[in-house]
């Protein structure tokens, strides 16, 4: 057996693509929690890996390696930004930046959203 | 002197990290111990995402790419004004 077949970590040894990872804001409303949903949709079909933006923004050295390392999609709520701000705190690259807002869904503080508007976000990304 | 640790099973691109770190420290004079870490476990302790990765005196400073000659070397200057 090779060195490689012996690989047992996530590595690129055969040159793979790099990583998409998707960082979705997760605010507190409505708009935060479509970032979410979405996100996970996007992970569960296999088209990005969902990150943990908490530990980026705490500067986790490690977690901001492997973002630094990846291409960066930013889900954000609202036009504050913080998915993407967060990331490019931490010299991320953000390959990719959509606010859901922006796709005219409001934003509220009722916590309640349908398919349709995580539909929206989805088809807002280029992936 | 400085630690510098490897993080990967030992695949081609863990040792294009490591020939690329032995490089930089060699060609900078620096006072380096270089350490390849294999262990699933302790890789997986340094919160990295995918390998290969550097870390340099217990900072991880690249995850799941090959980073440049001259990052590296950024990166050894960096921790030596950090010592």
């Amino acid at each position: 057996m090779t060195t490689e077949e012996n690989c047992v970590c996530s590595c690129s040894c055969d040159d793979a693509a790099t990583p998409v990872l998707v960082f979705p804001c997760a605010g507190g409303s409505n708009v935060g929690q479509i970032s979410n949903a979405a996100a996970i949709e996007l992970d569960r079909a296999g088209k990005a890996r969902i990150y943990c933006l908490a530990g980026v923004a705490a500067h986790i050295d490690g977690m901001v390696a492997s973002a630094q390392g990846a291409r960066a999609i930013a889900i954000d709520g609202c036009n504050v930004a913080c998915a993407r701000k967060a990331l490019e705190h931490a010299n991320v690259k953000v390959e990719q930046a959509i606010v859901i807002t922006d796709l005219g869904i409001a934003k509220n503080h009722e916590f309640s959203w349908n398919q349709n508007e995580i539909k929206q976000t989805l088809a807002a990304l280029s992936l | 002197m400085l630690t510098i640790k490897v993080l990967g099973s030992g695949c081609a691109n863990c040792k294009r990290v490591e020939q690329i770190a032995r490089k930089v420290v060699e060609e900078m004079a620096v006072e380096a111990e270089i350490v390849k870490v294999t262990d699933y476990n302790d890789i997986m302790a340094y919160n990295i995402l995918s390998t290969p990765g550097l870390v340099i005196n217990e900072k991880v400073v690249s995850a799941g790419r090959i980073p440049t000659p001259a990052e590296v070397t950024t990166f050894v200057v960096n921790a030596l004004e950090k010592e």
